[in-house]
């Protein structure tokens, strides 16, 4: 009877999302006529905040559900069109969202490193990960490694790779999550990481990867009206074409002129150039290590590749990762367009205005945390370029007030960031606490733990989980786009290798892929950590948010290595390497690894 | 269902590391080497756009989505040719 009622549920989801956006649109074109009337700017904040996470609770709480195949891969029923909207909201957190465009704004080109690597990834998990991983067809990204590895050994390397990468990664977005909150709802930073925490939990909790599914579908929707709707805005408004990608390379014409204007040394869309202006190898090296490590990072972290285990097979797996990227696509394509508007509007209309008249905004974005900062060095009671220091991590957010635009569109934006920061930390949350409760929990510790047992577990894990990484997201630790990259940087040198040479080179044995996992993620951390906290050199100039630069080539080297000098995998573990690479068939479960 | 024979398997991770091959070979080029010469590639501009800068910012984005539905299409092509696409 389960599976009838979500065949009915699936075969309408078209409709029941598509009146859902119609409702949101609506919405927003509500607040718009009541902000005319002279409703104030606080309460439209306060609805926007509130009810959106009103909805995204409300779907969580609906989908609620007691079954481990529902609760951990959402009974493998996602339709691709939909998994890719999913994976789309799942994959664009806090950093894409909020501090993309303000990456963008302040380096030009060199952001375009975050542009490239967070989509060119996809590349990697279509052609060598997703589809496999959906044909093993079991609930966590550890549990490949125990199979393939044969044993806790490499399953718990995996859990701990995960943990790190996802713990760092969820950190940002409770950061990202408390400076929405404390800007729109008018509260101090630490309180509101809390209360975003409560909207990140209503999701989760209760119906696990099913009730995460499905909320994350209708916040990609609201993410992606809110980040394209204040472009396409100020594109009509200045150039008349309302297709902001085209429009831009305007901008980035007038934005050339008012930097000769101004003075500024390093153009916007100069490649690999240094402060002054001049090429820079170091800057070159940069761009090309930070791409490198964003996309095999992408094809490593577990909570991406846990959203293929949920399309009904295959074919939909390879099918679902061209819509993610489709649907990922649509907003990393307006990134730079965004970056250059704002960019724009802030050299004429900002910079060399009268210090007293700046607009309410300046004064509202300096109370949050010193993310904006406006001196009057020289003391003319005009604001300079030099004086006015904006944090990347609020450029998206004040822009539509930068611009002039009604609140309501800043309110949308708010919107959009929170969906983007809390669709991305439900899937990290998901993907450890099922890491914790199923890999280690229920494979390792008590094999006879009862189905209610084992959820109640995952459940107490994840609310535990997202408190600590609200208290450490509470000191400030980073900038948020540092934080994610490193989580990045974590994933790619423990999980890539492992992952990809397990199912491509059958040679790889269980010694030479849990070597190469510790080599890889220790070289990895020890970078990061060095180069972080206690003052390492760095090298090659390498900056530690591209820290898998090194831990890859260790991570292949060893594995090779070490799989070459000990004995081939089983010829069971070959039979079951070629039952995965294809599609059709029964797995060959190899003797002695346990699955259900 | 009946299996592949291990000459038929092999000859079908063949067609299949092929594919692979070609596209980590397009991946290559989009993400690294037409980044490489940036600035070079800036000196041409079309509608506004330095060209360094279009293909970072759009062209090579385009390209990873067009990829993406290519390969599904051509792997399944190939499934279906071995007769190991799924029902």
């Amino acid at each position: 009877m389960a599976t009838k009622t979500s065949n009915s549920f699936i075969d309408s989801l078209g409709k029941i999302y598509g009146i859902y956006a119609g409702g949101f649109i609506g919405f927003v074109i509500i607040l718009a006529i009541l902000e005319q009337m002279g409703v104030p700017n606080k309460v439209i904040g306060y609805c926007f905040v509130f009810l959106t996470i009103g909805v995204y609770a409300y779907i969580g709480i609906i989908s609620r559900t007691a079954e481990i195949s529902e609760y951990y891969v959402a009974g493998r029923v996602v339709p691709p069109f939909f998994n890719g909207m999913a994976t789309g909201a799942d994959w664009m957190s806090a950093a894409s969202f909020i501090s993309m465009a303000g990456g963008l704004y302040l380096g030009g080109y060199s952001g375009l490193g975050y542009v490239l690597g967070w989509t060119g990834g996809y590349v990697l998990v279509g052609v060598l990960l997703a589809p496999y991983l959906r044909k093993f067809g079991q609930f966590t990204v550890p549990d490949f490694l125990g199979v393939r590895y044969e044993g806790n050994a490499a399953r718990v390397c995996g859990v701990v790779v995960l943990f790190c990468a996802s713990f760092t990664y969820i950190v940002a977005q409770c950061f990202g999550i408390g400076i929405i909150t404390s800007r729109f709802l008018d509260i101090p930073f630490e309180i509101a990481i809390f209360v975003g925490l409560l909207g990140i939990l209503v999701c989760s909790m209760l119906g696990g990867m099913r009730a995460v599914t499905w909320t994350q579908v209708a916040q990609y929707i609201i993410l992606i009206i809110a980040y394209l709707l204040p472009v396409v805005w100020l594109s009509s408004k200045l150039f008349g074409n309302p297709i902001p990608e085209l429009a831009y390379g305007q901008v980035l014409d007038q934005i050339g002129e008012l930097e000769k204007k101004l003075g500024i040394l390093k153009p916007h869309a100069a490649a690999y150039v240094d402060a002054k202006g001049q090429f820079s190898w170091v800057e070159f090296n940069n761009f090309w290590a930070l791409t490198l490590t964003l996309m095999v990072g992408t094809a490593s972290l577990p909570h991406i590749l846990m959203r293929y285990f949920t399309t009904p097979n295959v074919r939909d797996a390879r099918t679902s990762v061209g819509w993610s990227i489709f649907f990922i696509f649509l907003l990393y394509f307006t990134a730079p367009a965004y970056a250059a508007f704002a960019k724009l509007e802030v050299y004429t209309n900002v910079i060399g205005q009268p210090i007293s008249a700046l607009p309410a905004w300046v004064q509202n974005w300096s109370q949050v945390g010193g993310l904006l900062t406006i001196k009057d060095a020289n003391g003319d009671g005009i604001l300079q370029l030099s004086e006015f220091i904006i944090n990347q991590d609020i450029i998206v957010l004040s822009m539509p007030e930068i611009a002039g635009l009604p609140y309501v569109i800043s309110g949308l934006v708010a919107a959009g960031g929170l969906a983007a920061a809390l669709s991305t930390a439900d899937g990290l949350l998901l993907a450890i606490a099922n890491a914790l409760s199923h890999d280690i929990y229920y494979k390792m510790i008590d094999k006879t733990a009862s189905t209610v047992r084992r959820l109640v577990v995952a459940r107490v894990l994840l609310v535990v989980v997202a408190i600590i990484a609200a208290a450490v997201a509470g000191t400030r630790p980073s900038g948020i786009i540092q934080m994610v990259a490193w989580a990045f940087s974590l994933a790619a040198g423990g999980l890539f290798v492992p992952l990809v040479l397990g199912i491509w080179w059958k040679r790889t044995t269980a010694a030479g892929a849990i070597a190469g996992m510790v080599c890889g993620f220790g070289i990895t951390l020890f970078y990061l950590v060095g180069t972080r906290y206690f003052d390492m050199q760095l090298w090659f100039g390498i900056r530690n948010i591209s820290s898998a630069l090194f831990g890859l080539p260790v991570a292949f080297v060893v594995t090779w290595l070490v799989s070459l000098m000990t004995q081939a995998p089983s010829k069971e573990m070959q039979e079951f390497v070629d039952s995965i690479r294809v599609p059709k068939g029964e797995l060959h479960w190899a003797a002695g690894t346990a699955h259900d | 269902m009946a299996e592949l024979t291990p000459e038929r398997r092999e000859a079908y991770w063949a067609r299949t590391s092929r594919l692979m091959w070609i596209i980590m070979a397009l991946w290559v080029i989009f993400s690294f080497i037409i980044p490489a010469f940036a600035v070079q590639l800036n000196q041409i501009r079309i509608f506004g756009f330095p060209l360094g800068f279009y293909m970072a910012a759009q062209g090579s984005l385009i390209f990873y989505v067009v990829v993406c539905f290519w390969n599904a299409r051509a792997q399944n092509k190939i499934d279906e040719e071995f007769g190991v696409a799924e029902d």
